[in-house]
């Protein structure tokens, strides 16, 4: 299936993936069952919880396209915030808090490229070494504590609202926007796929595949670390194992929506339902007063459901 | 094997600086602690071999640890019966793994996935399941189990000697052996010459479930209590174990006794860093350090192999 042209219609349909109907079915039941789900302010309370898992799993799509993984992610946002929350505390303006939290995603997204691209570590391996490392820095810099103290700057920022929309879907949209761009109407973006299935074809192309290769990791750690801007902005402070974890919800997010581990096709509108998703299933669980412990299986339920639905589908064609 | 002999140089050239660098390392009472330490980790990272050595993997490990303690602690509880506790800890084991087979096999769910959404469905029934509830204070003969001795030497120590031997002779000396090693080296090359893939894939992770009913057992024995997040520190240490003893992710390649040894560095290294006083928040980044040196010199070394050939 070709990659470029997301929005055929007819092409559409056969990619759509089945977590798409579990959104419908979802949404309708918790509409049906739960009146205060169906009301602009909680749908925007969902878009809110859910645009930091989308900063983490629009990059880890373009990852597990190129058959790789990152389990830093969640790491190193937490770390993220950390620097991000020092470098307020020290009396430094928003962007150049920023800006650091971004760099520390950057080199860390740098150095899992260089560890799987140069190393020829498998991904799953070596971005747990890097979870480890990003996890332990944060916890010897802040000896596992909350770095507080950032002052009234960010947390403002974050709930400032733009013609209604609150700032942390802007930033959402906009990544989405970016991440569309590069992966659908760039030549970065067409050699993505070919880099987990067949990177020598690239080579022999001509194309310098190791560097775009490398690219694609420090591209989700750099995203990864530009999160920590919503999520240090909605903590009001740093904190060591602030998203330890949230990888593995991104990968969640990513896989029912239609990206495939072992064959190189992906499809970033899905992720963006998988996003979706997971953000209505935790909300709608939540406001139908689920014990919080059901939540959690709830979402393992989802991913072994949408893969089983996609599954299916799939042989149907199959036989047709 | 080679691999694994360098390991165990890195492992005396390890315990030889430790000795060095402090007395509290070379008593007998240290050296026993560390390795029973690493034979619960090992209990645990013995199942997990088996599935990655298989080209597969088990990230449900720790979460079953959650599960089948805490099953096994009410049983205790409401019989009175250590017999009954153990059998439903370690049933409620096997049961996972049989699903998580069923889910690669039957749905043909890739590995990860299927094992990862196992994790979060385990945890939330535990949660569920003990309610905020901590269960302790078991009867003495059950503690023996994870906290006794038998001729100086403390009981979870046997329990790994008779699991690495009991999986040596399986993984060397049988034909299911050989064609799990088969299954991971090339699945579809096995499955042509008359493997039966699926049956072996569904006890490899039989087999892992078991482990970590039986790993659940022991460390509920060690703790004496039981709580729904009894399972969740354990399973990147299992991995870490598992990674660092030269089993490769891409399967066919490792085995127990590199996971025995990978356990024992990873035990001995954060038992040093105790011992030698270093806060306990770098431990997270020694492992995935010790991790990335491991498989990255591993791998570097057989890329020298293949180009000189």
């Amino acid at each position: 299936m070709g990659n470029g042209a997301p929005f055929v219609p007819g092409r559409v349909f056969s990619k759509v993936p089945g977590v798409a109907y579990l959104l419908v079915v979802l949404a309708v039941a918790f509409a049906i069952f739960e009146s205060r789900f169906a009301t602009v302010a909680n749908l925007l309370n969902v878009g809110v919880q859910s645009s930091i898992l989308l900063l983490l799993a629009l990059p880890m799509t373009l990852i597990i396209m190129t058959e790789g993984l990152d389990l830093s992610m969640g790491a190193v946002l937490s770390l993220s915030t950390v620097v991000m929350a020092f470098a307020l505390v020290n009396g430094h303006s928003v962007v150049a808090a920023v800006a650091r939290g971004a760099f520390v995603g950057l080199a860390f997204g740098a150095g899992n490229g260089l560890l799987v691209v140069v190393g020829r570590i498998p991904p799953f391996v070596a971005t747990l070494g890097t979870l480890g490392i990003a996890q332990g820095i944060a916890l010897v810099a802040t000896d596992g504590q909350s770095v507080v103290g950032v002052g009234a700057r960010l947390p403002a920022l974050y709930r400032a609202t733009w013609l209604g929309v609150p700032f942390s879907i802007a930033v959402a949209t906009a990544a989405y926007l970016v991440f569309h761009t590069l992966l659908y109407h760039t030549r970065f973006g067409t050699y993505v796929p070919a880099l987990g299935g067949n990177p020598d074809a690239l080579v022999l192309a001509g194309v310098r595949a190791k560097t775009y290769h490398m690219a694609v990791y420090a591209l989700g750690g750099l995203t990864a670390g530009f999160a920590a801007l919503l999520l240090t902005g909605r903590m009001n402070s740093g904190h060591p194992i602030a998203a330890i974890g949230m990888e593995f919800d991104a990968i969640a997010a990513v896989i029912v929506g239609g990206t495939s581990f072992e064959r190189g096709n992906g499809w970033l509108p899905g992720t963006v339902l998988g996003v979706l998703t997971v953000g209505i299933l935790k909300n709608g669980v939540d406001l139908m007063e689920v014990p919080s412990s059901l939540q959690v299986a709830s979402i393992g339920l989802l991913v072994i459901v949408a893969l089983l639905v996609d599954q299916l589908r799939g042989r149907l064609r199959g036989r047709a | 094997m080679r691999s694994v002999g360098s390991r165990l140089i890195v492992l005396a050239v390890l315990s030889i600086g430790l000795a060095a660098a402090t007395n509290a390392f070379l008593t007998v009472s240290n050296l026993l602690n560390v390795l029973r330490q690493a034979s619960l980790t090992f209990l645990l990272a013995s199942g997990l071999t088996l599935t990655i050595v298989a080209a597969g993997l088990d990230l449900s490990v720790g979460a079953n640890v959650g599960l089948s303690a805490c099953l096994a602690a009410t049983v205790i509880k409401s019989t009175g019966s250590i017999a009954a506790g153990v059998a439903a800890g370690f049933v409620c084991g096997v049961v996972i793994g049989l699903l998580n087979g069923a889910l690669i096999t039957a749905l043909r769910l890739p590995p990860f996935i299927a094992t990862y959404g196992m994790l979060w469905v385990l945890h939330g029934i535990t949660y569920w399941y003990m309610a905020g509830e901590t269960i302790h204070d078991f009867p003495q003969g059950f503690r023996s189990i994870g906290s006794g001795y038998l001729l100086g030497v403390p009981v979870p120590i046997y329990l790994m000697a008779v699991a690495l031997a009991a999986g040596g002779l399986f993984t060397r000396y049988t034909t299911y052996g050989y064609e799990l090693y088969a299954v991971g080296a090339n699945g579809e090359a096995a499955r042509l010459s008359g493997v039966p893939v699926r049956a072996r894939l569904n006890l490899v992770y039989m087999l892992s479930g078991a482990m970590a009913g039986l790993a659940a057992i022991v460390y509920l024995a060690r703790l004496n209590s039981a709580e729904a997040d009894i399972g969740e520190p354990l399973t990147l240490p299992a991995i870490a174990a598992v990674l660092i003893g030269g089993t490769s992710l891409f399967g066919g390649v490792g085995g127990l006794f590199g996971t025995l040894v990978g356990a024992t560095t990873l035990t001995l290294v954060l038992n040093g860093m105790n011992l030698l006083a270093i806060n306990a928040n770098w431990q997270p980044l020694v492992t995935g350090a010790i991790v990335l040196i491991a498989v990255g010199v591993d791998i570097a070394t057989r890329q020298r192999m293949e180009s000189r050939a």
